[in-house]
């Protein structure tokens, strides 16, 4: 055998079988190694939403949706969580109130004005990403000392408050994100038939991405929605319907006059309340010793979770379909 | 030719058809008030969303002041907390707070990498690639105090006959050194490693895509395995943006109140063992204001609230400033 023929076939064999074994075993090992680890974070999910399902749906019924808290230990009356709902409607309510003009207004300021003032854009996004990561809690802390204690008064205010300090800076960044997405022609097509800046906002750029406007917004509300934490230091909790429910309520069934009218001008002090919310429902009925407490937990849980997980499908999905057209 | 402004009322009144000499450079318009009106709300609403980050500043630290000045500096490291006494130090907070944090990155790093990695390579086929990365960010959406539920009724009495066994088999080694209870710090510490783990898998995921194709091309057609290029080039190339996911997932893991506050055993003492109950920063604010009464404990919780407050904004900036130097908008969420 010459030395040629022995290099040949030495070739032979790195062609046919280019890779070490121990090259090979390292690149499968690690493969194998990331998939169990992928399957281990994707695990609690499906544990979360098993239990959920499990535990919250059998207990779910319509009765537990529109009746009060029952009293610990009384059998014959019906109970629910419908003055939690309510609260936590109520106060998404006001965040939202809060939250909307100014998150959308900062949003077409970062997009819109910032081409302009490129570095006061970009010093206000940064305060403003930096702003959604303030822990919640401390923004409750905040929220208690300005209203709380200067109204003193636990109250669905200060729980709205709270959660529309929460809510802004997911709204302003995600009305950013969204009117980025309209097409710059759009502005030039409407800045060249004589539009000025207040009329292509208005008449061409919002209206095109209202959508995705609405479902940044509805995402916004669906996390204010599940805060637990603000709520505890602003709102506490109640177990009876928000007194705004009742007033109004009132105010229904009353004949319209001045009766009508002194009615109305309650409205402000039935914001000055303790307002039950499903979070803080679910946060005090976990750690109550009573089962029947601890079943209601789960399904206020899976009441929550539902409500949270659609909007954020929701407006995942229409994003996603939306930067995919483009 | 006469007053210009005078023609000028006759044009938009009486003829359209002089439109022609309609004057462009008139600032008298109405329409130009709109305009610069516009122009000032947008102004003032933007600068109304950056003032609320120096707003909530300066409320906390006004009403933090009384038990600033009362005890100073030393409250970092006081680990008395007695509010009958009114004696108030942070450190058994501080401590458990930063141990919890520390024990749910060293748990959601490698798993949250592990997921980037494998939903931006392509070892596995697109239908199912994009629904495991959906599944991952969804655990974001689940409201924490759902997964402080599900910590009380199912991750604790999982976790109980494990610690128990780590209990009996190593209690000589300090961490493992007590009696388990249920609640303590390693729960709490494995609940927020869920709960950050997306955050790490979103960004890293967003970095690695963001490294250009022509490098890993270049790497496979030296000869490089798979792995090695992720080993050799994709993460040391995406190094700072992954350090950036892993800050921002630590400033989470500080702040994240009630899924702690359900399962970490809220007991005022510093304990080395992993095993034993411990409290943090946010889970002291969520439990104790609602029934603070003295002026001096309000004080020190809001200091606590300003500590933690401090803290994550340090961390966070850093964070956001680390992802941004990669270039990648996840940095965003």
């Amino acid at each position: 055998m010459t030395q040629a023929q022995k290099s040949n076939t030495i070739l032979d064999a790195e062609i046919y079988n280019p890779l070490s074994l121990s090259r090979t075993l390292f690149s499968r090992g690690m493969t194998l190694i990331a998939c169990f680890l992928t399957a281990l974070a994707v695990l609690p999910l499906f544990a979360i939403l098993y239990k959920i399902l499990g535990e919250g749906l059998t207990h779910l019924s319509w009765e537990v949706l529109v009746s009060l808290p029952a009293p610990v230990g009384v059998e014959d009356q019906p109970n629910g969580f419908a003055n939690a709902i309510l609260g936590t409607a109520l106060m998404v309510g006001i965040a939202t109130l809060i939250s909307v003009p100014i998150g959308v207004m900062t949003g077409i300021f970062l997009s819109e004005f910032g081409r302009e003032n490129k570095a006061m854009a970009n010093s206000i996004r940064f305060i403003t990403v930096i702003l959604s990561s303030v822990p919640s809690i401390v923004v409750g802390v905040f929220s208690y000392a300005l209203i709380v204690v200067t109204t003193k008064a636990f109250s669905s205010l200060a729980g709205g408050f709270a959660l529309g300090i929460i809510m802004l800076p997911v709204v302003a960044l995600t009305t950013e994100q969204a009117l980025k997405l309209v097409p710059t022609s759009y502005r030039l097509a409407s800045a060249g038939l004589g539009g000025g800046r207040f009329q292509t906002i208005f008449r061409i750029i919002i209206p095109s991405a209202l959508p995705t406007i609405t479902t940044g917004i509805l995402l916004a509300a669906s996390r204010a929605a599940g805060e637990t934490a603000p709520l505890i230091v602003t709102a506490l909790s109640s177990q009876f319907w928000p007194p705004l429910v009742d007033k109004l309520g009132e105010i229904m069934q009353s004949p319209i006059g001045a009766e009508t009218i002194s009615k109305l001008k309650e409205i402000p002090e039935t914001l000055l309340t303790p307002t039950p919310s499903m979070s803080v429902l679910i946060y005090s009925y976990a750690s109550s010793p009573y089962k029947e407490q601890n079943e209601l937990a789960w399904t206020a849980a899976s009441v929550l979770l539902g409500m949270v997980l659609i909007a954020s499908v929701a407006s995942r999905t229409v994003t996603r379909k939306r930067l995919q057209n483009r | 030719m006469t007053n210009p402004s005078k023609k000028r009322k006759k044009v938009t009144r009486k003829s359209p058809e002089i439109n022609t000499a309609l004057d462009l450079t008139d600032t008298s318009g109405e329409g130009l008030w709109i305009e610069s009106g516009f122009t000032m709300f947008v102004w003032a609403f933007a600068l109304a969303t950056a003032g609320t980050l120096f707003w909530i500043s300066a409320i906390i630290f006004k009403d933090a002041w009384p038990a600033i000045s009362n005890f100073g500096l030393s409250f970092l490291w006081n680990p008395k907390w007695d509010i009958g006494e009114l004696q108030f130090g942070a450190l058994p907070f501080i401590y458990g707070t930063v141990i919890s944090s520390a024990i749910a990155i060293i748990i959601a790093l490698p798993l949250g990498l592990s997921v980037a990695i494998v939903t931006s390579e392509n070892f596995l086929p697109p239908w199912v690639r994009s629904p495991l990365g959906f599944m991952v960010e969804l655990i974001s959406a689940i409201p924490s105090v759902i997964v402080g539920l599900w910590g009380i009724f199912v991750l604790i009495p999982f976790l109980l006959p494990l610690q128990q066994s780590l209990f009996d088999n190593f209690s000589w080694f300090p961490l493992f050194s007590s009696e388990p209870l249920g609640p303590g710090m390693l729960p709490a510490g494995i609940l927020l490693s869920i709960m950050i783990l997306p955050t790490v898998a979103a960004i890293s995921r967003d970095v690695l895509l963001s490294v250009p194709v022509d490098l890993r091309s270049a790497s496979m057609s030296l000869g490089a395995t798979r792995w090695e290029t992720i080993f050799k080039l994709l993460l040391p190339a995406a190094s700072s943006g992954i350090i950036g996911a892993t800050i921002l997932a630590l400033g989470r893991a500080l702040g994240e109140t009630m899924a702690v506050t359900m399962v970490i055993g809220n007991s005022i003492q510093i304990n080395q063992s992993l095993l034993a109950p411990s409290y943090s920063i946010p889970a002291v604010l969520a439990s104790q204001f609602r029934e603070a009464l003295e002026p001096l404990h309000i004080g020190a919780l809001m200091y606590l609230a300003l500590i933690l407050f401090v803290i994550t904004l340090l961390v966070n900036a850093v964070a956001v400033l680390l992802v941004k130097l990669m270039g990648v908008k996840g940095a965003k969420n």
